[in-house]
Parts: C-alpha cells; sequence; structure tokens
C-alpha cells in the first residue's frame, strides 16, 4: 500500500493526529521538568490511548481506560506527588543525567518491534469503521468464559488496596495507643 | 487501517515509557512511565483483538484485565514510595542505597 492511498481514508487522518498528540504527550510525560505536568500530560496521552481504542471500535474498553485512569489513577499519582512534597516548579533533578545509554536502548527497541510487526503483518488491514461494537460480547464473555478470572482479578484488587491501606498507614506511638483507652 | 500503524504506535509509547523508566529518578514519576507502558500493551491487545475478530472478544477482556491490575499496581506502588518517603524523607530512587553494596 502506497503513501497516498494510506492518507487518503479518513480514519487514517484521524489516527495521525491523535497518535502524534499520544506520543508528543507521552514524551513529556517523560521529559517534563515539572512533576504536575509530568502527571497531567499523562492524562493527555490516556486520553489519546482511548481514542484509539474508539477508532479500533473498542467503546469499552476505551471508556474504562478514561474512567480509571482520568478518573482515579492520576488522582492517587497527584496525591503521591502532593504527600511526598516534591518541588512543584521547574526541578532539574527528576530525571537521572546519564540519558545517552537508556536513549540508545529506547530506540533499538523501537526499531526492533517495528521490524518484527512489519515482517509479520505487512499489509494486514483492520476494516472495523462502522462494524457493530463488540460490548455485548465483551459483557456476555465476563460473565461466562471468563467468569473466574474476572472474580479473581476483583480479589486482587481489593487485596492490592487493603495491603495499600495497611503499608502506607502510620504506625501509632504508644501515647497515642494509650489515648485510645486500649481499643485499637 | 493496518494493523502495523498501531504496532509501530504500541512500540514507540512503550520505548518512551522504558526510556522514562531508566532515566527519572523520581519514585512516582517512575511510575508514571510503567503506566505509559501499560497503556502501550493494552493499545497492541486491542488491535491484534480488531484483526483477527475472535467471536469471544478475547483481546477485550484481557484489556479490562490489564486495566484492574495496574491500578491494583499503582495503589500498591504508592503506598510503598509514601512508605520510603515517610522513613528516609526523600522520594528519589538515587537515594534507596540500604540494600546496596
Amino acid at each position: 500500500m502506497t503513501f497516498d492511498t494510506w492518507i487518503s481514508e479518513p480514519s487514517n487522518w484521524a489516527f495521525s493526529v491523535v497518535g502524534l498528540a499520544t506520543l508528543l504527550a507521552g514524551f513529556r510525560v517523560v521529559t517534563a521538568k515539572n512533576v504536575v505536568h509530568a502527571a497531567l500530560f499523562l492524562v493527555g496521552a490516556m486520553g489519546g490511548v482511548a481514542a484509539l481504542f474508539l477508532l479500533l471500535s473498542a467503546e469499552f474498553v476505551a471508556w474504562a481506560l478514561v474512567l480509571v485512569y482520568v478518573g482515579a489513577v492520576i488522582i492517587l499519582l497527584l496525591f503521591g506527588i502532593m504527600i511526598t512534597r516534591a518541588p512543584t516548579g521547574i526541578d532539574e533533578t527528576l530525571s537521572g543525567d546519564k540519558r545517552a545509554l537508556p536513549g540508545v536502548l529506547a530506540v533499538a527497541l523501537f526499531a526492533l518491534i517495528t521490524w518484527a510487526s512489519v515482517e509479520a503483518f505487512g499489509d494486514a488491514t483492520l476494516a472495523t469503521i462502522g462494524d457493530p461494537t463488540s460490548t455485548d460480547t465483551l459483557g456476555e464473555m465476563l460473565v461466562t468464559r471468563f467468569v473466574i478470572p474476572f472474580e479473581v482479578v476483583g480479589f486482587v484488587l481489593l487485596g492490592a488496596l487493603v495491603g495499600g491501606i495497611t503499608i502506607a498507614r502510620r504506625d501509632l506511638t504508644p501515647l497515642e495507643e494509650e489515648q485510645r483507652g486500649g481499643l485499637a | 487501517m493496518t494493523i502495523v500503524q498501531f504496532l509501530i504506535l504500541g512500540a514507540a509509547l512503550f520505548s518512551i515509557g522504558v526510556y522514562g523508566l531508566l532515566t527519572r529518578r523520581n519514585l512516582v514519576l517512575v511510575l508514571l512511565s510503567v503506566e505509559l507502558m501499560l497503556a502501550a500493551v493494552n493499545l497492541n491487545m486491542v488491535a491484534f483483538e480488531s484483526l483477527l475478530a475472535t467471536t469471544q472478544a478475547l483481546g477485550q477482556v484481557f484489556t479490562v484485565f490489564i486495566i484492574t491490575i495496574a491500578a491494583a499496581e499503582v495503589g500498591i506502588g504508592l503506598a510503598i514510595v509514601i512508605l520510603i518517603f515517610r522513613n528516609r524523607r526523600s522520594a528519589n530512587a538515587d537515594d534507596m542505597t540500604l540494600m546496596r553494596w
């Protein structure tokens, strides 16, 4: 497929714009010198990935991504930034100064995955625009064939949250325990 | 749309995440980079689902699982970062030298 026929498809226009925005936001996440900006750029990157999910007609996971990341995870991370009292202005020490090796490694990884993908899939096309959504199938699968993994993953999340509270909780000093009247 | 364009975008996002993971010093920002890598994997999952069009929406089912595990990971990770900060007064990965010889 030539580039001209590729770009003449409207969905590829949408892909190019959203994909570029996602990559830019992702790049700023790892290079921003302000912690809060890095967290907010992650919102942009996640929004871009959700838009790509919509392009692939995966509505449910797209909105789940928006809800979980933009609604919950980013808030949690912003709390983490505030609690650890990171300097919120420009801070040069957020990244290490040895950047050449990680950069080379990242580029090499990208080249390897790209080469492998092109070798394996070549011109295989997706024809998903306008296809009926698969959300009903997804819902049915989650409560029939995958019901046990679904429940297990729920328990994992519960366990992780309880564990998180236990780890992060401050132990009471002996004086405070006394003030509580030995109830704790 | 071809599948390769999504795979290449996913590879780029993943590589950006790897770069951030290796260069960032602040522990919260390391967690942000991991989230970026997980998003790239999710993108691959959904793209493959779209290519194979399985009758059981397997790619999307596993994307839902990955999103859930990622949320659990952030919860535990932040709790550990907060604990480290309380004990060492720093959220800088370079200061964690207790297990280094």
